[in-house]
């Protein structure tokens, strides 16, 4: 399988700045891919257009030679955010934040290290990291086909950043699924990844 | 050179949420616990700590902004001074500014310029904020440009700027560099060790250690609500000079240096059980570990770990590399 | 390190008083009911006397008891509240909801509609719905639905709008999860206390409403014991020194309003999570 940006070109409603132009980017389901860039330059935003959150001005986005947006329903491709308070409701269990992916292997929640005691709690019973994992878990559900990861362990320790991209890593090399992974650390990239690639201006 | 004199100091410091449980049962949370730093003139001292760790009430308790349903025991002391209420008011925004974490901070209505010189309109201030803004390479009509107009570095430096207008001599800079890549965020931090090279104490409370690394003095590892080590940059170089499992588990963990993890998590503050926080991953825990333990000095920098004793400079019993 | 503090707090002391409130207002509702056939009751040899012990509140010009004219007024003016609260709710509902899920255009009109409504003053709007709906019982009800829904509505179209764009609502609907189930399990749990705290505000004003267009005689019909008659009656009296006709009446419906006031500022302080710890 492929995830594939064509031509890619954005800017926000208000058309302050271009984001970005002619974007352009392949992901087959058996690399690992990572994607830096100076803030400021659009790496969220092509997470976003790569996993149909924003519909790009120009350009498309293929899975599989077609358009993501004929995809209905749970998504093959899933974006795993930088914030992970930001990603779970704050009104939910941890056990029903965790039933909203898709059927999830007890493999998965065992192996992100998800202790049983914190599936009762409410998010805001839980630390950074141990959010993180759930919302990690909630992403590789059984459909998932490729995975895309904004900066997700950049506000966490370094022993939580090497245990979940340690777990990512054999999961998704086993799964055949395709990993983006978007950071501003170029030691962690050159650790992570098949290749590189630098988006600019 | 005379002594630096001490700016800031923490004694014992321990932050307690009061909260209700659900229902109509209140629980106390304390999300600090114990924590003890001090600063002096002309250093930058940051304390490294995951998110949710609860860092960033430290620079909130010193601030004296904590949310109304928190309460504080232990010391402050401001220029070996207690730093009350009143102390704060008096000093905060002049002696003692805080560089914030997020943007919003900036208010969207008012034009940069004015922000930075607080509303004040005199020849004078104006001089002065254009000295400053182009200290930060930045122009002077940058001045005349709203918050929105603003770019992620530049809104960090103009919210330095913010800061050193008014020539402090405490600065706490709450994760400042949030989102830059890594050029950029060399750059803010670098402003912050000018500032620190003209003689103000800096405390800088940051996640990321490797940027931390590259600009403080000593580093405050901070795990869980209080923190295990205070440790010289240099402690830093090899695992062996380091003074805590944890903070040898973090050295391990770095990518470059074999991208090792632990089993277990950190907890969330208000979990933190009595005695060391890192017991239950620790490959050294004993029954000790679970009762309080002494911060105590390890050759010149600070450790709270029964394993270490300030006589053999505490390497017994711990070889390199096999606490996984 | 979690401790359970014991003991009496802030929030129970809140519950109780509300509890009280509810209790007062629920009484008076049903006692109202029950006496209103005795509110009725004219007795020419002891009209106009002033409070004593047998007649607290006093007794008006035909010798009515206005102790239990008061309460009946009171308990018709909060059975007309809660019913119209309700209705304006829906509404409110149904439009915030309408406005932040059908598109640009219906959100446009719906929008228009509010300010058109708010643009006009409510007493005058109140009046002349209440009047084209022939008056009465009925007419005061549509008219007071119809005119205070408004900024209810608005609330809910703001949350909803924000909610939709909220990142995790955005990550459930790539995993699939369907609108119905997004808007269950999502949004009304956001959106259920402030439904419920607006509603209850909104008794105040209806009640407030009530009163005075009955008062002004677009509302309630004379023979009905509602307090808009009765103090647009005492006014009569007043200069002829019966002072109480007016003061107890008034003082109880101003007391009622407070109540329900409070009760809705404390539901909303209680599911606040701005406040939700003091």
């Amino acid at each position: 399988m492929k995830l594939e940006a064509r031509d890619i070109s954005f800017q926000y409603d208000n058309g302050y700045r271009k984001i970005l132009n002619e974007f352009s980017l392949t992901l087959d389901s058996k690399e690992c891919l990572g994607l830096t860039a100076p803030s400021g330059f659009g790496k969220t935003t092509s997470c976003k257009i790569l996993a149909g959150y924003e519909k790009p001005e120009k350009g498309q986005v293929l899975l599989d030679g077609k358009p993501l947006s004929s995809y209905k329903g749970y998504c093959p491709v899933q974006m795993i955010w930088q914030h992970p308070e930001q990603s779970v409701n704050p009104r939910l269990r941890m056990k029903e934040v965790l039933n909203e992916g898709d059927r999830l292997e007890e493999r998965i929640v065992e192996g992100l290290g998800i202790e049983q005691g914190w599936l009762n709690r409410y998010p805001a019973e839980l630390s950074g990291g141990e959010l993180q994992r759930f919302c990690i878990a909630r992403a590789l559900g059984e459909r998932t086909r490729f995975i895309l990861a904004d900066e997700i362990t950049t506000m966490l320790d370094l022993i939580t950043q090497s245990q979940i991209w340690q777990f990512l890593l054999k999961e998704v090399k086993e799964r055949e699924i395709g990993l983006l992974v978007v950071s501003h650390s170029d030691p962690l990239l050159k650790r992570l990844c098949d290749r590189v690639q630098k988006l600019d201006g | 050179m005379e002594e630096n004199r001490t700016v800031l100091s923490i004694e014992h410091l321990s932050i307690i949420f009061t909260q209700y449980d659900g229902g109509f049962e209140q629980t106390q949370l304390r999300t600090i616990k114990d924590l003890s730093l001090t600063v002096k003139e002309g250093e930058m001292v940051a304390v490294v700590g995951a998110s949710g760790s609860g860092k960033s009430l430290l620079a909130h308790a010193v601030m004296g902004i904590l949310p109304y349903n928190a309460s504080m025991s232990g010391e402050i002391l401001y220029m070996e001074e207690e730093l009350n209420q009143k102390r704060i008011e008096k000093f905060r925004g002049r002696e003692i500014v805080l560089v914030p974490q997020s943007v919003s901070y900036l208010d969207p209505l008012m034009k940069v310029g004015s922000q930075i010189r607080k509303g004040k309109k005199d020849e004078a201030s104006k001089r002065k904020s254009h000295s400053v803004l182009k200290r930060y390479g930045l122009k002077e009509d940058t001045e005349n440009l709203y918050p929105f107009q603003l770019s992620g570095g530049m809104t960090r430096r103009i919210l330095i700027s913010t800061a050193v207008m008014e020539q402090p001599k405490l600065v706490i800079a709450d994760e400042p560099t949030p989102g830059l890549h890594l050029e950029a965020a060399k750059r803010v931090l670098s402003h912050f060790r000018e500032i620190a090279d003209e003689g103000a104490g800096v405390l800088l409370i940051t996640h990321d250690l490797e940027l931390a690394l590259e600009v403080a003095d000593r580093i405050v590892v901070f795990y869980a609500g209080t923190n295990v080590e205070e440790a010289f940059v240099s402690d830093f170089y090899q695992e062996e000079t380091l003074r805590h499992p944890y903070s040898r588990a973090l050295y391990r963990a770095m990518p470059d240096h074999g991208f090792h993890s632990v089993p277990g998590t950190q907890p969330f503050a208000g979990q933190v059980t009595s005695g060391c926080p890192y017991a239950a991953r620790c490959a050294y825990t004993e029954d000790a570990c679970y009762r309080d333990i002494p911060y105590q000095e390890v050759r010149g920098g600070m450790v709270r770990c029964i394993r270490m004793d300030s006589d053999n400079g505490g390497l017994h019993d711990m070889g390199k590399g096999d606490g996984k | 390190m979690t401790e359970i503090k014991r003991g009496w707090n802030r929030r129970k002391t809140m519950v109780v008083l509300m509890a009280f409130s509810m209790i007062f207002l629920a009484s008076v509702a049903i006692l109202g009911h029950i006496f209103r056939e005795e509110a009725m009751v004219t007795d020419f040899s002891r009209k106009n006397l002033a409070p004593c012990l047998q007649y607290p509140f006093g007794t008006d010009f035909m010798g009515r008891d206005m102790l239990i004219r008061t309460i009946a007024g009171l308990s018709m003016s909060i059975r007309l509240g809660l019913l119209t609260a309700f209705i304006s709710a829906v509404i409110a509902c149904v439009m915030g909801l309408a406005a932040a899920v059908l598109g640009k255009f219906a959100d446009g009109l719906i929008l228009g509609l509010i300010d058109l409504v708010m643009g006009i003053p409510h007493i005058l709007l109140l009046i002349l719905i209440s009047f084209a709906m022939g008056k009465g019982f009925i007419g005061v009800v549509i008219g007071i639905s119809l005119t205070h829904w408004t900024s209810l509505a608005r609330l809910i179209r703001g949350e909803v709008l924000q909610l939709k764009e909220s990142q995790y609502i955005r990550i459930a609907e790539k995993l699939g999860i369907s609108k119905g189930k997004i808007a269950v399990k999502h949004m009304l749990p956001h959106i259920a206390p402030q439904l419920l705290v607006g509603l209850i505000l909104m008794f105040p004003h209806a009640i407030l409403h009530e009163a005075s267009i009955t008062f002004l005689g677009f509302g309630l019909s004379p023979e009905q014991p509602a307090i808009g008659v009765i103090l647009s009656e005492s006014m009569k009296y007043l200069a002829m020194g019966k002072w109480w006709l007016a003061l107890f009446p008034g003082l109880l419906l101003v007391l009622t309003v407070l109540l329900f006031h409070y009760i809705g500022e404390t539901l909303g302080r209680l599911t606040d999570p701005g406040h939700a710890h003091r």
